[in-house]
């Protein structure tokens, strides 16, 4: 793994950010992939924090998950990289 | 949540606004800085490595880049065609619109206006994109007339791959967002069309000194 | 209004620091008193906000090292260049405020009430602090679930909780220093190893259950040892770090 990889994160470290996204605790929530359709809980996808948004992806095919752009004090989230989303 | 300080406006949706003592941060405002630090931003000594994803990692000998119109003419330079053209060294001050401004950075770097002047064309609006998928876009006009580089060299070293190498767009008067890293390509068009972070909220113009942080402001 | 403890309501609080205790030369465990304080399960974490006099604001996530039921406690690891984990592990004292939000985490979290399976903790560098709210937990609910810890830090000056760690009751703790050991050092040196996984991987016949915790490379290679091993990938909960501070 290179340099800049290993400052990937996962989902543990929006757990907060997911919870003001969707009220509720999402990181054990099951993604599915609308790209490759891999299924795997929020936690252990791939995140990148240090960007202009928060952006999660697939950690199978790298593809775009979820993208978090915070807007004038509003959370504006892009789910289309996710093909479900199945909490509990 | 954001990895990078923000400069907060008043109260959030919480209401609060509560300083902890002795916090300031590592942001400097040198001397000196007065008048070339936009609205919002502070000065960072260090160079802050943003990624959306994964690193691209492109060889030199597959390396390419292109401009060209859809439908009409395109041109492809290789990494030894794009070396061999007029190069410069370039000093601007950048703006990230996570807030931070790095000034007098120094880069090696091909005017676009030289490879713009090989491409027939009569586009008004460009996409750049690059390795890794991303994508950003701009007017024609704002690449132009010595505003803008194709930057392979950093303070007199090739460019790292984790800042953007083996080249990136170097635009210094828009936010740093729009000098894509891992660029291979600018598509001519003749409308804008958002890229990346326009996609998700980000102003399609980008200029530092009026803010133009977001879509709207 | 802040900080009421409505259910499923996550919202800023303001905290005030208790004790500091300095753990080692660049690791500082903060207390902290929170008004309205929910509870905690382990393995869980905070996010913390500073904001400057100027209005300038940071926001970092820190994984809570106390066990449900204590007082809040983190502890932060100094970043050498960096901007927050200097100013909490130096000049943040008894009284001051900061805000945070949480607790937060429901993945990596492991609540001792009904556990049966065996337990395999590894930690690189800091990411021995959510492990050490488990095992505290473990060991405050006089829990019987058996428990390994395979801990890789540089030095033995940089172990974390160092004392602490040798004296639960039943959890064999195997340590791994990866820059300099001391003279006589009975402990393993350098990287973790697939032998050093073997060492303290649970038969999968037990139905183990893994948490691995610390900077992103250093997580997935214990991570993905562990699968090697045989564990099902669901069974080998990970929280990955930034990449620096690790062994």
């Amino acid at each position: 793994m290179d340099a800049l990889d290993a400052r990937a994160l996962d989902g543990n470290a929006i757990a907060g950010l997911l919870h003001e996204v969707f009220g509720t605790e999402m990181t054990p929530a099951i993604g599915t992939c609308a790209s490759c359709g891999a299924t795997g809980p929020l936690a252990e996808c791939v995140v990148y924090l240090r960007a202009p948004g928060t952006v999660v992806r697939c950690r199978r095919c790298t593809g775009l998950l979820i993208v978090i752009v915070r807007v004038r004090e509003m959370n504006c989230v892009d789910l289309r990289g996710l093909a479900a989303l199945a909490t509990g | 949540m954001p990895a990078f300080g923000r400069l907060s406006r008043g109260k959030d949706l919480d209401g609060m606004s509560h300083a902890s003592r002795g916090f300031h941060g590592r942001r400097r405002d040198p001397e000196g800085a007065e008048g070339r630090v936009p609205p919002g931003q502070y000065v960072t000594e260090d160079f802050p490595v943003l990624s959306a994803g994964p690193t691209p990692r492109t060889a030199l000998d597959q390396w390419t880049f292109t401009v060209g119109q859809p439908g009409g003419a395109a041109r492809s330079w290789t990494w030894q065609e794009m070396r061999a053209l007029p190069s410069e060294t370039v000093t601007a001050d950048i703006h990230c619109v996570t807030r931070w401004s790095k000034l007098d950075t120094q880069w090696q770097a091909v005017s676009l206006d030289t490879l713009l002047a090989q491409v027939e064309h009569d586009a008004a609006y460009v996409l750049a994109y690059c390795d890794g998928g991303y994508t950003t876009n701009l007017p024609l006009e704002d690449l132009t007339g010595g505003q803008a580089w194709l930057a392979f060299g950093y303070d007199g070293e090739p460019l790292d791959p984790e800042h953007g190498g083996p080249a990136r767009l170097l635009v210094p008067h828009l936010y740093f967002w729009k000098s894509a890293k891992w660029v291979r390509g600018l598509r001519l068009l003749d409308s804008g069309e958002p890229g990346f972070w326009e996609t998700y909220g980000y102003h399609m113009y980008g200029d530092p000194w009026r803010e133009q942080r977001y879509a709207g402001d | 209004m802040a900080g009421t403890a409505v259910r499923g309501r996550l919202t800023w609080q303001v905290a005030t620091v208790g004790e500091v205790i300095d753990e080692t030369p660049t690791v500082r465990t903060i207390e902290l008193d929170v008004p309205d304080w929910a509870g905690h399960r382990a393995g869980q974490h905070l996010d913390v906000r500073l904001t400057a006099e100027d209005g300038y604001v940071a926001e970092r996530s820190y994984s809570i090292a106390s066990a449900p039921g204590e007082q809040v406690a983190i502890t932060v690891q100094r970043i050498a260049d960096g901007e927050v984990s200097p100013y909490l592990t130096t000049e943040l004292r008894r009284g001051d405020q900061l805000e945070l939000r949480g607790p937060v985490g429901g993945y990596f979290v492991w609540d001792a009430g009904g556990a049966v399976s065996p337990l395999v903790l590894v930690a690189g560098g800091s990411g021995i602090v959510p492990l050490r709210s488990i095992l505290r937990h473990r060991q405050r609910s006089s829990s019987m679930v058996p428990a390994r810890l395979l801990y890789s830090a540089r030095s033995l000056p940089e172990v974390i909780y160092h004392d602490e760690l040798g004296g639960y009751g039943a959890v064999a703790v195997t340590c791994t220093l990866t820059r300099r050991q001391p003279p006589g050092w009975a402990g393993h040196a350098g990287r973790v190893t697939p032998a050093m996984l073997a060492e303290v991987a649970w038969p999968t016949r037990q139905d183990p259950l893994a948490f691995v915790c610390g900077p992103t490379s250093f997580t997935e290679y214990a991570a993905d040892g562990l699968v090697a091993l045989g564990y099902p990938p669901h069974r080998v909960k990970t929280e990955r770090f930034g990449g620096t501070g690790g062994p």
